[in-house]
């Protein structure tokens, strides 16, 4: 107590120590020490829309294209764009992390560039060919990102507290379920696009509704992962210096693992099946800390893995494929063995944007828009966007980590770890690490479900991460400790011995017979009288208070 | 598009991106020192005690929290801990905040942590569940000053 302590009816003459005036006054320095950041964030998104532009530049340039003032109005549009969702971060989550949407954004626009390159190549093609023009995939992934930032925005809006989200939690997950096994379960028509049964296909439109599972399936481990994680924790035996769980609490993991091998088997799709069940190991992992269930569930994912590779076909191809790319290089293998006949061209520094020939690779544009980015940017450049996308999803990890509740820390990381796994998927799948799979590279891959999904996904984390930069004495009015609930008298009465003069006003007329029917009656606790609370256990001090009154 | 331009704009876009990626990475180590939000909002983490005596809890007027949370039944009774604005981990693991030496208490048992004006109880998932009032505890839970949390054989408040 060295501090001279200035109550209210103290002298009025020592200005320099009145703490409420002293208070007030540093508000707006603590807020300006926790600074929002948004600065940062539209300076980088200008940085995103210039490399964007200069990328789109080179490749006209490049490819031989007209040069014209229109390209630096694109850049310009695009800039415009972000510049919105800018405002809407502003608006909707002020502290949210300022690094998360310049990310995406660069990504989306890398990614938009070398969609419009491969149109421009598959154009000339069709010209030297005689065939008509084929549509621009970038125009319509314009449209898409578009699109997505409205859903960004919209996220942000209609969310204004992740917390919300785990009251659905079940509801998220039913609905994440149904988009999972719809494409299964429609006919092949409807849902087969190149073998794999991932999609819905609506007249022109052609949804990928396992990108949009993705989130609500995390949203919903979230929530039952707060709730229900004693059961993953409970006791079992020890072995190899793990905690291994008891054989009946592992029922929700083996759930996991049927769904995703019913992907794997009637959706004949690895990737969607891989993504399921990773984010699920890895949300239980972070949920309970023990490895064991992550060694568990790879055991049994491995397992049914190599069962699925003896009994379906397009799974072994996939293998076989994978093992060894050139054992049929025109036939299965094409794809694959293109893809790193197009890293291998461009080296470590790249071809150069517009200046290879990534389009000789099928679908150069999706699934393999890596290989597409290696040939002409190598591996130089490759590297920069893998860092982007660990920056992208440490980010995530750090809201996780910030943030004060659990659901939102398991959102956060799930979510995070979602766009890593899917970025290692895919990326492992191109350059032959893992067997090939058919998911989208996020931001970058030409596809409207992927992109859109996505830019939901982060709006989620910027939302979590609002609330963990939030300042404390922003984040809620707070109610007022105000009127007790009709059971806090009581409850209160076992505990006021400590300080006398802290007894509230209690009912009137109650008390007194209450101290008499207190010792008098314990067994009727069911009941909401108050002398039949469990309270009275603690001998002496409901008497204790009532006396002193 | 000659030869030399095509390798001075290729060396340099790829300089571009990497000079992107080291700008987001000087944001990311300027926020490791910043720490989060919480830290820095009240420097030293603290809050700034408002009223000399004990009285009831401040309604409107000067915003203030709890201020400690006392053990008032248990092994423990009469143990003060005077609240910072730090989470309080309550368990029987050496490091917890209040180390709880009852058969009925968990390694991890509960936290009790700070949100705003408020303070929030948690079940870490403890064998034996921490209550708030008679209500088991299954999600963060705001604790209004006074109300009892029973862990075990031991009864702690937060107070004003």
């Amino acid at each position: 107590m060295t501090r001279p302590t200035a109550p209210g009816a103290g002298a009025p003459g020592v200005p320099g120590v009145e703490r409420p005036a002293d208070r007030t006054a540093l508000r707006p320095a603590i807020a300006a020490a926790v600074s929002t950041r948004r600065g940062v964030e539209l300076a980088l998104l200008a940085f995103a829309a210039v490399i964007t532009t200069g990328a789109l530049v080179l490749v006209e340039a490049n490819q031989e294209q007209e040069l014209t003032w229109a390209l630096l109005y694109l850049g310009a549009a695009y800039l415009a764009l972000l510049a919105l969702a800018h405002l809407a971060v502003r608006k909707f989550a002020p502290y949210a992390d300022p690094l998360v949407l310049p990310l995406a954004a660069l990504l989306n626009g890398i990614g938009l560039v070398m969609i419009h390159r491969i149109d421009l190549a598959r154009i000339a093609r069709a010209a030297s060919l005689g065939n008509e023009e084929p549509a621009q995939e970038a125009v319509r992934q314009v449209g898409w990102t578009a699109i997505g930032l409205v859903f960004f925005v919209g996220v942000l809006w209609l969310v204004p507290d992740h917390r919300t989200l785990a009251r659905y939690g079940y509801t998220a997950g039913f609905v994440g379920l149904i988009l999972l096994a719809l494409p299964a379960v429609l006919p092949a028509s409807l849902s087969e696009v190149n073998g794999a049964r991932i999609w819905i296909r609506v007249g022109p439109a052609s949804i990928q509704p396992g990108e949009f599972a993705k989130i609500l399936f995390v949203v919903f481990f979230a929530s039952f992962l707060v709730v229900k994680r004693d059961l993953f924790t409970s006791a079992g035996k020890h072995f190899l210096g793990m905690t291994f769980p008891r054989p009946r609490d592992l029922g929700p993991l083996l759930v996991a693992w049927g769904v995703a091998m019913a992907v794997l088997v009637f959706e004949s799709d690895l990737g969607t099946s891989l993504m399921f069940f990773g984010i699920v190991l890895v949300m239980l992992y972070v949920a309970t800390e023990r490895i064991s269930w992550v060694i568990i569930g790879l055991t049994i994912f491995g397992a049914g893995a190599f069962a699925a590779w003896t009994f379906v076909s397009r799974v072994q191809v996939r293998v076989s494929v994978w093992l060894d790319p050139f054992a049929d290089y025109n036939g299965r293998g094409f794809q694959v063995s293109q893809g790193l006949f197009g890293l291998a061209t461009g080296g470590m520094g790249g071809t150069g944007l517009g200046a290879g020939r990534p389009e000789l690779v099928p679908f150069s544009s999706t699934d393999f828009i890596f290989t597409s980015l290696g040939e002409e940017i190598g591996l130089v450049g490759l590297a920069a966007l893998l860092v982007i996308y660990c920056v992208l999803a440490t980010r995530a990890m750090r809201s996780a980590l910030a943030v004060r509740d659990t659901f939102g820390k398991l959102l956060a990381a799930g979510l995070g770890w979602a766009i890593a796994w899917q970025v290692f998927v895919v990326v492992g799948g191109v350059i032959n690490l893992i067997p090939n799979t058919g998911i989208t590279a996020p931001f970058v891959s030409y596809g409207g479900s992927s992109l859109v999904a996505n830019y939901a996904l982060v709006a989620l984390v910027l939302r979590v991460s609002n609330a963990a930069r939030q300042p404390a004495q922003e984040k809620r009015p707070g109610t007022p400790a105000g009127p007790q609930s009709p059971l806090a008298p009581l409850a209160e009465a076992s505990t006021e011995m400590v300080s006398r003069d802290q007894v509230r006003t209690p009912p009137q007329g109650v008390r007194p017979q209450d101290a008499t029917a207190g010792p008098a009656g314990p067994a009727g606790h069911a009941g909401p009288g108050p002398g039949g609370h469990p309270a009275s256990a603690h001998g002496p001090a409901p008497r204790g208070r009532t006396r002193g009154e | 598009m000659p030869e030399l331009v095509l390798q001075i704009t290729r060396a340099g876009f790829l300089a571009l991106l990497w000079l992107f990626v080291l700008a987001a990475l000087r944001v990311v180590r300027s926020d490791l020192y910043a720490a989060s939000g919480l830290r820095a909002a009240a420097p030293g983490g603290r809050r700034p005690p408002t009223r000399g005596g004990t009285s009831k809890p401040a309604r409107g007027g000067g915003r203030s929290g709890p201020r400690a949370l006392i053990v008032t039944a248990g092994a423990l009774a009469g143990t003060r801990i005077a609240l910072d604005g730090r989470p309080i981990m309550i368990g029987r693991a050496d490091d917890s905040t209040l180390v709880l030496d009852d058969d009925y208490a968990s390694t991890r048992h509960a936290r009790i942590s700070q949100s705003g004006d408020d303070w929030y109880v948690e079940d870490l998932g403890s064998t034996n569940g921490t209550y708030l009032d008679r209500n088991k505890v299954s999600g963060p839970t705001r604790v209004p000053a006074g109300t009892p949390i029973r862990i075990g054989k031991t009864v702690i408040e937060l107070r004003s």
